[in-house]
C-alpha cells in the first residue's frame, strides 16, 4: 500500500517526519483524513488534534495545534503549525 | 623618572583587564553564534513549506487579496530595522543603521512619510538620542529572537498596514543584516508588503510546478490565513538572521580588540623597561660623578 510522506513543521523547527499511513487533521470545514492518493488539497486548520499513524504500524502519533495549514500534494502532506504540543498515547 | 615607570605599570594593568573582558566576550559568542546558526536553518522547513503554499494559492488563483495590491489611499510606509541590543560588535548596529538612514531618505525623497519600528536597544538609543519618532520598538532579545517576538512584531505591522485611509501604510521594509558565513554579514533591505511572491531559495519556474489545489474553505480564506503566517515567518527568519551576524559580527570585533590589546600591553611593556633602564643608567652616572667630585 502505498504511504504518504508527512512533515510537520513549526516555525521553530520541525516536529515530527517520517512515512504514513494516514493523516487527520482538524480542517475548516471539519476533521479530514488523508490517506494515499488524496487529491491536492491546502486548507486551513483550526485548533484541534493532529494525528498521523505511522507507516510501520504502530500507535498513532498526536498532537494538539492552534492553528496552522496543511497541505497534500501527490501523497506529500505538509502540515504548518503554529504550536504543537504532543499528546500522550491513550493507556500510559 | 620613577613617575614615567608607574604610569605605564598603570596602563598595563588596565589592558589586561580589558583583554580578559574582550576575550571572554569573544568566547561567549562564539559558542552562542553555533546555536543561532542552528536555529537559523531549524526555521527553514517553515518558511519554505509556507512559501510553496503561499505561491500555489497565488499561481492558481486570481484573487486579489489587501497584501498582494499597492494601496494607493496613503503616503505612509513603515520601516523595520533589525539592530543588536548590546554594542561590542564592531560596525554592526552602525551599518544596519546606515542602510536604514539611506533608505528613509530614499523614501522621503519620493515623497513619502516614514514610520520606523526598530528592534535591538543601540538602534533605539540612536534614534532617540536624535529625538525622532519611532512608531515601535523591541528590544531585549537581539541575539536569541524568539517566535513569540516575531508574531507581536508581524502584528504590529500587519495591524498598521490594514488600518483604513490615509493612516494606515502602504509600504513595509526590513532593514536587518544577513548572515552571510562567519566573516560576511551584510546588511540587506526587504520590501514585505505588498507581497511580491518570489522565492528566493528554489527559482520557481511557476507555470509547472504546482499540482491543482483544492482549497479547503476557499482561496481566499485560504490565502487570508496564509499571508499573515508568511509575514511572521519572514519577519522570524530576519530576526533570526540578525541575531546570527550580530553574534559573528561581535565575536570578530572581540577577537580584533584582543589581538590590540596584546599589543598594547607589548608596547607598554617595553617603554616600561626603556624607562627602567633609563633610570638605572641616570643613577650610576649620578653615582660616579658624586665619587669622582669627592676624589678630586
Amino acid at each position: 500500500m502505498a504511504e504518504l510522506e508527512v512533515d510537520i513543521v513549526a516555525a521553530d523547527g520541525k516536529v515530527w517526519s517520517g512515512s504514513a499511513r494516514q493523516v487527520s487533521a482538524p480542517a475548516a470545514d471539519g476533521e479530514i483524513g488523508i490517506l494515499a492518493g488524496h487529491t491536492p488539497v491546502l486548507s486551513v486548520l483550526r485548533p484541534g488534534e493532529v494525528r498521523v499513524i505511522p507507516g510501520g504500524g504502530g500507535s498513532p502519533q498526536r498532537w494538539t495545534v492552534e492553528g496552522g495549514f496543511l497541505s497534500v500534494d501527490s501523497d506529500q502532506v505538509t502540515v504548518v503549525v503554529d504550536a504543537a504540543r504532543p499528546v500522550a498515547p491513550a493507556g500510559r | 623618572m620613577a613617575g614615567q615607570q608607574r604610569v605605564y605599570k598603570a596602563r598595563i594593568r588596565s589592558t589586561q583587564s580589558l583583554k580578559k573582558m574582550f576575550r571572554a566576550q569573544e568566547l561567549i559568542a562564539a559558542s552562542r553564534i553555533g546555536r543561532a546558526r542552528d536555529r537559523v536553518s531549524r526555521a527553514v522547513p517553515y518558511s519554505r513549506a509556507i512559501t510553496r503554499a503561499v505561491s500555489a494559492v497565488a499561481t492558481h488563483t486570481d484573487v486579489r487579496h489587501r497584501y498582494l495590491v499597492e494601496r494607493t489611499d496613503t503616503r505612509r510606509v513603515a520601516v523595520l530595522l533589525v539592530a543588536s541590543d548590546r554594542g561590542m560588535a564592531g560596525a554592526y548596529s552602525a551599518s544596519v543603521i546606515r542602510e536604514t538612514e539611506r533608505l528613509v531618505e530614499k523614501l522621503q525623497a519620493e515623497g513619502k512619510e516614514v514610520e520606523l519600528y526598530v528592534a535591538g536597544r543601540r538602534a533605539v538609543s540612536y534614534y532617540t538620542f536624535r529625538r525622532r519618532q519611532l512608531a515601535g520598538v523591541w528590544t531585549g532579545q537581539s541575539d536569541a529572537p524568539q517566535v513569540e517576538t516575531a508574531d507581536e512584531i508581524a502584528a504590529t505591522l500587519l495591524d498598521a498596514f490594514k488600518r483604513p485611509g490615509a493612516e494606515g501604510v502602504g509600504e513595509l521594509h526590513i532593514v536587518f543584516t544577513q548572515f552571510v558565513n562567519m566573516v560576511t554579514q551584510r546588511p540587506r533591505v526587504i520590501r514585505m508588503l505588498p507581497l511580491e511572491i518570489v522565492d528566493g531559495v528554489e527559482g520557481t519556474s511557476a507555470h509547472t510546478a504546482f499540482p491543482l489545489y483544492e482549497f479547503e474553505p476557499d482561496p481566499a480564506t485560504v490565502l487570508d490565513d496564509l499571508l499573515p503566517r508568511y509575514v511572521r515567518s519572514r519577519i522570524y527568519a530576519c530576526l533570526l538572521q540578525a541575531a546570527a551576524s550580530e553574534l559573528a559580527a561581535r565575536q570578530r570585533a572581540m577577537h580584533t580588540a584582543t589581538d590590540n590589546a596584546e599589543d598594547l600591553i607589548r608596547t607598554y611593556t617595553r617603554l616600561a623597561n626603556q624607562a627602567r633602564q633609563g633610570e638605572i643608567t641616570q643613577e650610576i652616572s649620578e653615582i660616579v660623578s658624586g665619587a669622582d667630585a669627592l676624589a678630586s
